[in-house]
């Protein structure tokens, strides 16, 4: 039985339907990301598996228990879980070890050696100083308010961790690096975690499963690497990263398209499709001599990124653009002629699949 | 774990929306109590007819005293409006001599009740009175009610958007009235408004005065006929006068807001140098602290003086003050308690009905007290005959009158804890109740302790309903004050005045710092 348990779960505020018969699974022990764009229902799902909403229809179990279905519903101070909010929620009047010790003091006697000694460890587990302990939130940066409320919510030691976009408010740097120490912590803890962001390259290297939603449902629940090359629609493929997109024609496992002949999964359908390629599957590189049966194109603007460039080419046999994304390193001047070369299998949607 | 039992949560799936009982059940009482003023002048314009009514509010001394009113009013607030931005400006934005230690002149005069500041000026000219007197001390003594706001205002304007101006090519005194006077706009009306109904509510100051106005013929009429159908045709038209008053406010103030577009922390504004004009602005300020603080502070001293000891030796002093002390603290502690939920449903639940609670506590609180202490006069006799003439129906009368001074400061408090610290400590396995008292109390409570603190200093210099509505024996120190400056006792009257301005003083403070965070809102 999986920890946490979403069946069928429906919400609406007023005519407006947030969360439409959503089903989600998470086993024990791993970390899913729920990712969309803002309104999509991702953090009204968070909320209620927390217990701040309750559903219309559908069931919430957290570890074998329910814990919401409509009209009946576990208040959130019953329910074993951890909670982590954007801006960290942490509380101004108490200090650092006050902050994690707040959940600590309801549950065990109090023990004051006992509680300071938990809060050490877990200021420990969340690679802050002891030394923090006495510090006001105030006196924090924005990641280490994120690690502190982090520990103060494994305090409890929650079957359920969730985290509601805790990086956004960090800037870029902070953000790859404290999302690293979050996800190393939770894993050594092996808490259940359920992460809802709109950061699709978080989602995609936070998680081991990824549910991508749209308009209160889910599009896709898979692996990453699944939900990234083997989107379900043109949607789930676009809001996980950018796209080639160009008219193709599928028939025995090979598409026929602008840029050739390129492999399709075995059991793709047959017929005319949309064909989806990641910018990174595509090479561009000088033809030389001979261009080897390779398809040319000519370089017609460039975007430098530091580590990467990004392409835009015209092929030279059909009016058709393209662009590229590869490494920053020799990136051909704007005008010159380039042979395209595709590594891996190409994703087919039936050409009526537009809108997902 | 231990399965946890279900509980039907409150009320499906729009739990977040519901308003406590216990809340609801305050506030709806609260709120059919705040009826009673408004209720009781309708209520009586009515049973009295439209005939004696005409008769009685048609005649030529209700002209009169219509006259003195509106000139007192149309006066005095915009002299208030010229002198506080006025001396606002010069404290806050500019180099004048010693302009750090310049902003209690702001706020300071409040502590010196305007009946206390006629009592003042009195001693000092004898024949005083008359409009343009009473509009000297109303100046002196309400000026800070523009000041203040303007002041915090001032402080929190973006100099980016001066800099704009001046790079667009407006000179200094362009600048300042096309770009900084309208910025300032809210709070010049709002402490404008406020003026105004200081003016209509003032009893005290202007009987010393001699100068009529509704309120003063008000109370000499109730001194005279107890409850009379004149003084209540009278009461009804001055409610008339503060409704108009508050209309106009609300007109005026339109639907402009004046936020700052853009993100990021505003600069702090550079003052403005000067030169040949520091010498008058330093006058200025000396010339206003010397008439609004030194006048009543030096007039108290000559008459202790001239009273030597024996004025301490009455033995009514220290009763006054204990007096004074309990009803302000037991009035600041109810009016408080009773403002939380209104500010709960202020602030976590708006909607229509926390609109209408505030909009009726907003009315009622603008009424003068004298229409306040007469409404309860009138529903206790006639309804709770056993309240009448108790600290119960007093200690309503300031809850009605000040319950907005507490509001205020709570609704900012209550604004400051995000509902998601409340999320984070119900995940955190804390109850609800458990909450409210670890998070929220806790945090509100600085809020709650300024609110309390102003509306004690209200309570403390509070002259007119207290007059009216104190238990037969309770000797405050402003109606121990007043009938000892009525038997023209001046001497005597000093170290209750004394009193009075010590036990304010120290919450003017609080007003000051309460104007500089909400000018931040």
């Amino acid at each position: 039985m999986s920890e946490v348990e979403i069946e069928s779960l429906s919400k609406s505020y007023g005519p407006i339907e947030v969360l439409d018969a959503v089903t989600l699974r998470v086993e024990r022990g791993t970390t899913t990301a729920v990712v969309g764009s803002s309104g999509c229902g991702k953090t009204t799902l968070l909320r209620v598996v927390a217990g701040f909403d309750s559903p219309d229809a559908g069931t919430v179990s957290i570890a074998g228990a329910l814990v919401a279905r409509p009209g009946r519903v576990v208040p959130p101070h019953r329910r074993r879980v951890g909670y982590v909010a954007q801006d960290g929620a942490l509380f101004p009047h108490l200090s650092v070890a006050g902050n994690i010790g707040f959940g600590l003091r309801g549950t065990r006697s109090g023990d004051r050696a006992r509680s300071g000694r938990r809060v050490a460890q877990l200021l420990e587990m969340v690679s802050l100083d002891e030394s923090y302990a006495r510090r006001r939130p105030h006196e924090l940066s924005g990641g280490q308010q994120q690690r502190v409320a982090l520990a103060r919510a494994l305090a409890r030691e929650p079957e359920v961790m969730l985290l509601d976009e805790p990086f956004s408010a960090l800037d870029a740097g902070l953000r790859a690096s404290t999302r690293k120490s979050v996800a190393q912590t939770l894993d050594a803890a092996g808490v259940t975690t359920i992460l809802v962001t709109h950061d699709q390259e978080e989602a995609l290297s936070f998680a081991g499963q990824v549910a991508v939603m749209r308009a209160g449902r889910f599009t896709q629940v898979g692996a990453p690497e699944q939900v990234y090359h083997r989107p379900v629609d043109i949607f789930t493929a676009e809001f996980l990263g950018e796209c080639v997109l160009l008219p193709a024609v599928v028939a025995g496992g090979i598409a026929d398209c602008a840029l050739g002949r390129i492999p399709v999964r075995a059991n793709a359908f047959e017929g005319p499709a949309r064909m989806m390629l990641r910018p990174e599957q595509i090479v561009a590189s000088d033809p030389g001599e001979d261009p080897d049966g390779r398809k040319t194109g000519t370089v017609t603007a460039t975007e430098f990124l530091g580590t990467q460039a990004l392409l835009d080419i015209t092929l030279d046999s059909s009016p058709t653009h393209i662009r590229v994304r590869q490494a920053g390193t020799r990136t051909p001047a704007v005008g010159s002629l380039v042979a395209i070369e595709v590594l891996g299998e190409a994703e087919v949607f039936p050409v009526a699949n537009r809108n997902g | 774990m231990i399965a946890p039992t279900l509980v039907r949560p409150r009320s499906g799936g729009s739990e977040r929306r519901r308003v406590p009982p216990v809340v609801a059940a305050v506030v709806t009482v609260l709120v059919a109590v705040t009826l009673i003023p408004l209720g009781y002048v309708i209520a009586t314009t009515i049973a009295t007819g439209w005939e004696t009514a005409s008769a009685l509010i048609f005649r030529p001394r209700v002209g009169e005293l219509l006259r003195n009113t509106v000139a007192l009013v149309v006066i005095t607030v915009p002299v208030c409006m010229t002198l506080g931005v006025g001396a606002a400006w010069i404290v806050e934005r500019t180099t004048v001599f010693g302009h750090r230690y310049w902003a209690p002149i702001l706020a300071a005069p409040l502590a010196v009740p305007a009946f206390v500041n006629s009592y003042a000026w009195v001693s000092v000219i004898p024949s005083l009175h008359g409009l343009w007197s009473g509009v000297l001390v109303a100046t002196l003594s309400y000026f800070p009610l523009v000041a203040l706001p303007v002041a915090a205002t001032l402080r929190r304007l973006d100099p980016g958007i001066e800099e704009s101006a001046g790079a667009l090519g407006a000179g200094p005194y362009r600048v300042f009235f096309r770009i900084v006077v309208p910025q300032l706009r809210l709070p010049i009306l709002g402490g404008g408004l406020l003026i105004g109904l200081h003016l209509l509510a003032e009893y005290g100051a202007f009987a010393m005065l001699r100068f009529d106005t509704f309120t003063t013929a008000i109370f000499e009429q109730f001194q005279s006929t107890f409850n009379g159908a004149a003084g209540s045709m009278l009461a009804s038209v001055l409610v008339l006068c503060c409704l108009v008053l508050l209309v106009a406010e609300a007109a005026a103030r339109g639907s402009a807001r004046y936020a700052r577009v853009g993100s990021g922390a505003p600069r702090r504004p550079d003052r403005i140098r000067l030169r040949w004009s520091a010498v008058p602005a330093a006058l200025g300020l000396v010339a206003l602290t010397v008439a609004a603080l030194g006048v009543p502070l030096w007039t108290i001293a000559r008459w202790l003086r001239i009273g030597g000891t024996d004025v301490w030796r009455t033995g009514t002093l220290w009763p006054a003050f204990a007096q004074t002390l309990a009803l302000g603290l037991l009035g600041a502690a109810v009016t408080t308690a009773l403002a939380f939920p209104v500010a709960w449903i202020a602030v976590r639940r708006p909607g229509v009905f926390s609109r209408m609670v505030e909009g009726c506590n907003y009315v009622t609180s603008s009424l003068p007290g004298i229409v306040t202490a007469l409404a309860l006069i009138t529903v206790t006799i006639r309804y709770a005959n056993p309240l009448y003439q108790t600290v119960i129906v007093l200690i309503t009368a300031y809850v009605l009158m000040f319950l907005p001074r507490a509001l205020v400061s709570l609704r900012s408090g209550l604004a400051q804890v995000p509902v998601g610290l409340e999320e984070a400590s119900a995940a955190l396995g804390r109850s609800q109740a458990s909450t409210f008292v670890r998070v929220t109390l806790r945090l509100t409570a600085p809020a709650a302790a300024a609110g309390a603190a102003l509306v004690f200093m209200a309570i403390v210099t509070e002259l007119t309903a207290t007059l009216l509505l104190a238990p037969i024996g309770t000797r405050t120190l402003s109606t121990r004050f007043w009938s000892l400056t009525s038997e023209l006792d001046y001497a005597a009257a000093a170290p209750f005045a004394l009193a009075m301005i010590l036990l304010a003083l120290p919450m003017t403070y609080l007003l000051m710092r309460q104007s500089q965070k909400a000018a931040g809102l």
